[in-house]
């Protein structure tokens, strides 16, 4: 391998939300060029709240993505709630989290089961693994559909939500409506339970980096929509400070912009860093299930991050069965959102990490700026950092295995590049 | 017979497959809209016997050529759906067919596009490939309603 160059180049990579390309090129064992291309036009999402009322922000943001559309629109709806100074019910606040916990259960399992899983089992598409593990796959369906239910109870459907508004909700659930859930949750939760125990027994390749991970910390609370920003390297700032610590810049080989931490360098956002900064904050019996398989803070190894996401779901579900036993309606679901010139910032916990929506409004409540910052491209540079770092490893494999084994570091981060970069496309294609 | 129609209403060519429902159903015939996401998609067509779906797909070929499957062949359909929702039909057939919960009878109607930006204009070619499902789906309807198999209309989506 000495001397030899070595391109890996895959045009398409499969199996993630979006479409992106990755180049890798070697001198020998060493990498002398990383990039992770995206091809998306810019986002576009910005441009196009402006000039639009601030209440069309939550559904024109809904469909960002696909996949994790609660996010974008609770994003939405605290940074204006904030920018009017408005204060939500304490039920309402009840059933946003629960709406996250929709979410992050069928995001996860999605994720989880149908993108990662059938590289750690050797299979190139999840039809292959469901011919080989058909009950499993039959499992993660339902694990999943049970996520998408609770998405719809509450938004009136599980894709592009409606019902979530400034203010509050359209229609606040009936307590009864909630509690038919309860049953298919508490299957869920042990079916979470099962899935740490199975993903903990796959093998994970020996790979740590030094990570700066970042995500909200709350002092009551695994972080959804509320809380603080904070790293391990000292981070601690309010959702309106965002742009002051972190920097976004444009590259060349993509259309997403590359994000870091002011004066330092990449980081990681997503369930790693959550579980890394928040592990105290999770259910006993999350955190139990994370102990009982030897997982515990610092997790570095971006591997294992399969196993912290369905400790996520595990929680998820346990946190959706508290907040269906203390609801209770609200008097009315939604405050009513007044017009005025206004800023207002906010971050939640999409399932991929942190999303930064800032808005400004003018005295008809028209928004004349945005900005939304997504997980995927504030993870862009910390996945071309792994790459470089994990490609000469399998370098000397054959060039198939070893390129399938870049797409795997690279999924490792669940990267959504239809929110990055606003496109999907789902095709593999090897020189 | 249940209608499917799949896509983003919001990208451009990729909201053909939500077109065609759209219209069919404001002529009285029974289809339902979806995000083609693979997994909610299987749970969609669960209980029918007959089931289309309109969906877009980039595939090479000429924009707006329309390209049909039928269950009961092979599946040639292009392993690269322009899908914005995921996993998608491509995929959920495939999955569905390894888990024994394909319908009877599945045909997909896959539309080549060749934008998926922002916006809700259609290229020109996928807008008359637009139109040319639709008479094909209003005929198959048309030849079930004479048969006595078809439901009343109603337009619903996920």
């Amino acid at each position: 391998m000495t001397g030899r160059t070595t391109t890996i180049r895959v045009n398409t990579l499969a199996r993630v939300e979006g479409e992106g390309a990755l180049y890798i090129k070697l001198a020998g064992e060493r990498v002398t060029d990383v990039r992770l291309k995206i091809y998306e036009p810019p986002r576009f999402f910005e441009a196009f709240l402006r000039g639009r009322h601030f209440s069309e922000a939550p559904d024109i943001t809904a469909r960002i993505c696909g996949i994790c559309p609660v996010a974008y629109q609770m994003s939405a709806v605290h940074a204006l709630e904030r920018a009017l100074g408005l204060s939500i019910h304490p039920a309402v606040r009840l059933l946003r989290r629960l709406f996250f916990c929709g979410e992050w259960i069928e995001s996860h399992v999605l994720h989880l089961y149908m993108l990662h899983a059938p590289d750690f089992l050797g299979y190139q598409s999840v039809v292959e693994m469901a011919r080989d593990h058909r009950q499993l796959v039959e499992k993660a369906l339902r694990l999943k559909k049970i996520g998408n239910r609770v998405v719809t109870v509450l938004g009136g459907r599980e894709i592009h939500p409606i019902s979530a508004v400034v203010g509050g909700f359209y229609k606040s659930p009936l307590k009864q409506q909630l509690h038919e859930l309860v049953d298919d949750l508490k299957w869920a939760r042990d079916m979470a339970l099962e899935t740490v125990h199975w993903t903990a027994g796959l093998e994970f390749p020996e790979f740590e980096q030094d990570y700066e991970f970042v995500s909200l910390r709350h002092s009551d609370e695994y972080p959804f929509n509320e809380g603080r920003l904070v790293s391990n390297r000292g981070l601690d700032i309010g959702p309106a400070e965002y742009e002051d610590h972190f920097v976004e810049s444009q590259v060349k080989h993509s259309n997403a912009l590359h994000s870091v931490v002011r004066g330092r360098n990449s980081y990681l956002v997503g369930p790693l860093a959550r579980f890394n900064l928040n592990f105290d904050k999770l259910t006993p019996a999350a955190q139990q299930a994370a102990q009982d398989v030897g997982l515990q803070p610092p997790v570095k190894n971006p591997f294992r991050s399969i196993i912290v996401r369905a400790v996520e779901t595990v929680f998820a579900c346990e946190e959706a069965l508290r907040i269906i036993r203390e609801y209770e309606p609200p008097p009315v679901p939604r405050v009513e959102a007044p017009n005025r010139p206004a800023v207002g910032q906010a971050i939640t916990e999409a399932p991929r990490g942190i999303l930064y929506h800032r808005y400004a409004l003018d005295e008809s409540g028209m928004i004349i700026a945005a900005k939304i910052v997504p997980p995927t491209s504030q993870n862009q540079k910390r996945i071309e950092d792994d790459l470089r770092e994990y490609a000469p490893r399998v370098i000397a494999w054959p060039l198939a295995e070893a390129t399938w084994k870049c797409e795997q570091a690279i999924r490792n981060y669940d990267p959504c590049i239809s929110c990055a970069t606003h496109f999907l496309k789902l095709v593999v294609e090897r020189e | 017979m249940r209608i499917i129609g799949c896509g983003n209403r919001e990208r451009m060519d990729d909201g053909a497959g939500i077109l065609v429902v759209q219209r069919v159903c404001s002529l009285g015939v029974n289809a339902a809209i979806h995000s083609g996401e693979a997994a909610a998609l299987i749970e969609a067509w669960s209980g029918a016997d007959d089931v289309i779906i309109v969906d877009t797909v980039v595939s090479g070929a000429p924009t707006g050529t329309v390209h049909t499957w039928d269950s009961r062949q092979p599946l040639p359909l292009p392993t690269s759906p322009a899908s914005t929702h995921g996993l998608g039909v491509a995929e959920a057939v495939e999955l569905a067919g390894a888990l024994g919960r394909l319908p009877r009878r599945l045909r997909v109607y896959g539309i080549e596009g060749r934008q998926f930006d922002f916006g809700y204009n259609l290229s020109p070619e996928v807008r008359l490939a637009v139109r040319a499902v639709i008479r094909q789906i209003l005929t198959l309807v048309h030849t079930d309603l004479a048969d006595g198999r078809s439901e009343p209309a109603r337009l619903s989506s996920e």
